[in-house]
């Protein structure tokens, strides 16, 4: 628990205002940009209309980060950049500064570094994700080393801009999906298969009953007597793993090796550019766990991203491709197996059925 | 152990070949500072042999007077790794548009380094700093050292959660509104709902420039703020004659890929009917230099936009068409009132605002929060006849 408090406790100040943290050039057009280019893969320019420019190099990051390395990111911001740098929103560094001589030399101790310089226009942008075994409990998979394995076949689409339109891949490590997964090109998700198994030797001890029946969206969990003491059984038939129920329970595990895995999904996006924003769709359900590498996985995900690369127009997002091939295109040109598991079954299900005989033959 | 003294980790160390930049030489790299990371890396390389994790959540841990910003996390295999028996996260708010100087990353690091693992994520999906790794005892000597340095902690539970942006005007020219004063002002305005958590579920506010919607607001946040305009696409003819000139197809790879066809091209001349443009950037983003936003700037404020859990996912829809920029913040304050009263009283616990609409209707959360139906909030009218007519009407 907290100790005591100290005499002037300082509290609710906030982050740092960032204006104290922009580049010069920054603040002196701050909300007057012209237009931008982009010079090359990872490196951008933006003129104002004051005639002034700013060159940004982008480099992927893992995410993870040591001290270590933000340190040498800050030993780079004070050599290149007058001591200025940001993140984006998936997780790359960018380096921001006025001359157009830095751009070569910066690059070149970036990628001496370790850190890819890229990840702009139509390119694999780093991959968002979650924390995995590295941090979490619910997870049913690694995310940091699934992003890993993806990334090290994939980085020369990061590194080059050769790709019809933007190509966003996300990961998730279980169903609660902290990172975005939903809306993604592809999405890479972790799952669970089975039910919690409930360990009624120590679940009066450790949980509130009440309370763990509540945690499930499903109504899956009900009141039991074992063994002449207070549980919970879970209906199986109800239960989607979600594990909702071990995150206030830790008597209800969900872990089990053979039986979590991986599913893909595809076409999601998040912008407004041409077509609305949409949801991704079910490719694979069920890949297994095979770390250190997952070469199930990666040769999925780089299958669907070499068909796309292949088939799709200028522009065409990987969702607005399958729109104008048709879903029973995309899974003969890729080769994936049509299962029972796509047609959904859940709430509003009829919203996915083909309603029309609109069929491309 | 390998001759080092450090753990044997040779399902990891296959993960430190190849291009992409490595999260176990990270984790490695970190371990040259603070022992910690061996354990770390220990319990992980057990994870890989055996195929699960191996954390578990456990009593609740904070700093005092807060009820969010730190994550407790438990090993269950402590008895092994036990320099991270105990592992908890802290998630320290980040900067508007995560811009920091050199100075402020040092300062983070010193923090980080004498209090914690020095493994930190930038960022978590929220936004926030992630500090990945310390013990109880640790987290009021980093809160102090933190606040002291002018950095606060960012949200967790059921609270409000830390707001991020796009960097907006900082750096893009189709910023609509200060999408980094706006996220730094809303931040400023709700920190006691931020650090002292107020509500049934979690809310996420995000901000972005304009309809490219970098920050992914219309899927992850609760109130997703779009910039957008309301005249016309500034348009330079010139620009547009050189991108012809560069060989740009304009009619194929811009008119034809306008979602409303709203555009036309005679080889001369682009003329766009903007009554029906429907701001989705397209054009923009082909030509930035002969096209840009109008002048009469603001944002579409959207709703309830939400991950799977509980009750699937959903989309943010439009709740307010425009606002413009200089009106911005006054008008979000007034309806973030409104619908945490609504959210209050009607809502469940673990239930997302996004879900309550669902739940009771769009209808009646309209007449709840005092807003007054538009036809920019629907893509089509209803098609079922099931239409539940108020008393009143009927009694009429
Ligand atoms: C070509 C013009 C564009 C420019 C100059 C631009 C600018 C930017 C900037 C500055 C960021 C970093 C945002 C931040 O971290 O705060 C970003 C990220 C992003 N933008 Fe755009 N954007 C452009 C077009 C688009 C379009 C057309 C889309 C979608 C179709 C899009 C989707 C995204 C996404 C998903 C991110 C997160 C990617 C990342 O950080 O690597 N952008 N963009
Ligand atoms: C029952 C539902 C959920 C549970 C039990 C849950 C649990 C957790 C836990 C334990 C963490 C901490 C991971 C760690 O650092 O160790 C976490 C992180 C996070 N969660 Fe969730 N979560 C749930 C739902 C969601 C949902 C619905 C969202 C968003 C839509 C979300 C967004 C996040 C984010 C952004 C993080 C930070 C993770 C990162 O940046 O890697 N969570 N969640
Ligand atoms: C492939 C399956 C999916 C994955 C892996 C996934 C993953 C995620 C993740 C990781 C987030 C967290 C965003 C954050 O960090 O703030 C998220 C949020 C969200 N997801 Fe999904 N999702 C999936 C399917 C869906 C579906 C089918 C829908 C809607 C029908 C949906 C709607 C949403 C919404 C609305 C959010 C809002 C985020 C928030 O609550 O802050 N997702 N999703
Ligand atoms: C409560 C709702 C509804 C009721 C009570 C209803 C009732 C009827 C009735 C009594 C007929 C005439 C059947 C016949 O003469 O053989 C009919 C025909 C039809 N209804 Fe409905 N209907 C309803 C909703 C709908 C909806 C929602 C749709 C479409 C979206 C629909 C589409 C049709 C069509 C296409 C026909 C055939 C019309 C024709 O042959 O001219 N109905 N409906
Ligand atoms: S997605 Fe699931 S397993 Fe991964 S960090 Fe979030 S809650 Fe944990
Ligand atoms: S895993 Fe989810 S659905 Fe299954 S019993 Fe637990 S809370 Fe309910
Ligand atoms: S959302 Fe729009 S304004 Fe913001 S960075 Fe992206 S393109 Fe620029
Ligand atoms: S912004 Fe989109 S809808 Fe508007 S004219 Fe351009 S392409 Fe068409």
């Amino acid at each position: 628990m907290a100790t005591q408090p100290t005499a002037k406790r300082i509290t609710d100040i906030g982050p740092p205002n960032y204006e104290k943290f922009l580049h010069p050039v920054i603040t002196k057009n701050y909300g007057q940009w012209k237009y931008h280019e982009t010079l090359a893969p990872g490196v951008l320019c933006h003129v104002a209309e004051s005639g002034d420019k700013i060159y940004t190099v982008r480099a992927g990051s893992p995410r993870l980060l040591s001290i270590q390395s933000l340190r040498l990111f800050a030993d780079l911001a004070d050599k290149y950049c007058g001591g200025h740098l940001r993140f984006t929103s998936r997780n790359n560094v960018e380096f921001m500064f006025d001359d157009v001589a830095k751009i070569e030399p910066l690059k070149r101790e970036l990628q001496a570094a370790g850190f890819p310089v890229g990840g702009t226009n139509n390119s694999i942008s780093n991959i968002v994700h979650t924390q995995g075994w590295v941090h979490c409990h619910s997870s049913a998979t690694d995310a940091s080393g699934l992003v890993k394995s993806v990334m090290d076949e994939l980085c020369e689409y990061f590194t080059e801009q050769k790709l019809p339109a933007k190509l966003r891949i996300a990961v998730a490590c279980c169903l609660n999906m902290c990172g975005a997964v939903h809306c993604s090109d592809i999405a890479i998700l972790g799952i669970h298969r089975k039910p919690p198994k409930v360990n009624h030797a120590v679940l009066p001890k450790v949980c509130e009953v009440p309370t763990l029946i509540a945690s499930c969206p499903t109504g899956a969990i009900r009141p039991a007597t074992v063994e002449g003491k207070q549980s919970v059984e879970v209906i199986k038939e109800q239960c989607m793993y979600c594990g909702n129920c071990y995150t206030v329970c830790p008597a209800m595990p969900m872990n089990d090796p053979e039986n979590d895995g991986i599913s893909i999904w595809v076409g999601g996006k998040v912008s407004n550019a041409r077509s609305v924003p949409k949801f991704t769709k079910l490719a694979i359900p069920f890949l297994p766990n095979n770390p250190p590498r997952w070469p199930e996985v990666v040769g999925a995900v780089v299958n669907i991203v070499n068909v796309y690369a292949q088939n799709a127009k200028k522009f065409e997002r990987v969702g607005e491709w399958i729109e104008r091939i048709g879903w029973p295109r995309f899974f003969e040109l890729t080769g994936i197996p049509f299962t029972r598991y796509h047609i959904d079954d859940f709430k509003h299900a009829g919203l996915t059925y083909a309603r029309s005989t609109h069929i491309r033959f | 152990m390998a001759d080092n003294g450090k753990r044997k980790t040779k399902l990891l160390d296959q993960l430190e070949s190849g291009p992409w930049p490595s999260f176990v030489t990270e984790i490695k790299k970190a371990s040259e500072s603070s022992p910690v990371c061996d354990d770390l890396l220990g319990q992980l390389e057990l994870s890989y042999e055996e195929k699960q994790g191996h954390w578990k959540h456990g009593g609740i841990v904070g700093v005092l007077g807060y009820g969010g910003g730190v994550i407790g996390r438990y090993s269950d295999v402590g008895d092994r790794f036990p320099n991270v028996a105990h592992f908890h996260t802290i998630r320290v708010n980040q900067p508007s548009g995560w811009f920091y100087s050199s100075e402020a990353i040092r300062t983070l690091c010193d923090i980080w380094e004498r209090h914690g693992s020095g493994l930190t994520n930038m960022h978590g999906s929220t936004g926030d700093i992630i500090f990945l790794g310390t013990k109880t005892s640790e987290l009021e000597p980093i809160f102090k050292e933190l606040t002291e340095a002018g950095f606060d902690l960012g949200g967790s539970g059921s609270c409000m959660r830390t707001p991020s942006c796009c960097l907006g005007p900082a750096r893009c020219e189709w910023a609509c509104y200060d999408t980094m004063k706006l996220c730094y002002d809303v931040t400023m305005a709700y920190q006691d709902e931020m650090h002292r958590p107020p509500f049934p579920y979690k809310f996420k506010l995000k901000a972005a420039g304009c309809p490219n919607d970098c920050v992914a607001s219309i899927a992850r946040a609760d109130l997703s703020i779009i910039g957008t305009w309301k005249d016309d696409i500034r348009q330079d003819d010139a620009a547009v004659a050189e991108y012809a000139a560069q060989g740009l197809d304009i009619r194929k790879d811009v008119c034809d890929r306008c979602p409303t066809r709203c555009m036309d091209w005679d080889g001369q001349k682009l003329t766009i009917a903007n009554r029906e443009c429907v701001r989705c950037m397209h054009c923009i983003n082909v030509m930035p230099k002969a096209l840009r936003p109008g002048v009469e700037k603001g944002a579409t404020i959207l709703i309830g936009s939400k991950a799977p859990i509980v009750q699937g996912a959903l989309l943010s829809s439009v709740l307010v068409p425009f606002v413009p920029a200089e009106e911005l913040l006054e008008t979000l304050q007034e309806l973030i009132k409104r619908l945490w009263e609504f959210w209050d009283e009607n809502g469940k616990n673990r239930e997302r605002i996004g879900e309550l609409i669902q739940r009771v209707g769009m209808a009646g959360f309209l007449d709840a929060i005092g807003l007054d139906p538009v036809p920019e909030m629907i893509s089509a009218p209803r098609d079922n006849p099931y239409i539940f007519f108020q008393a009143e009407t009927e009694e009429k």
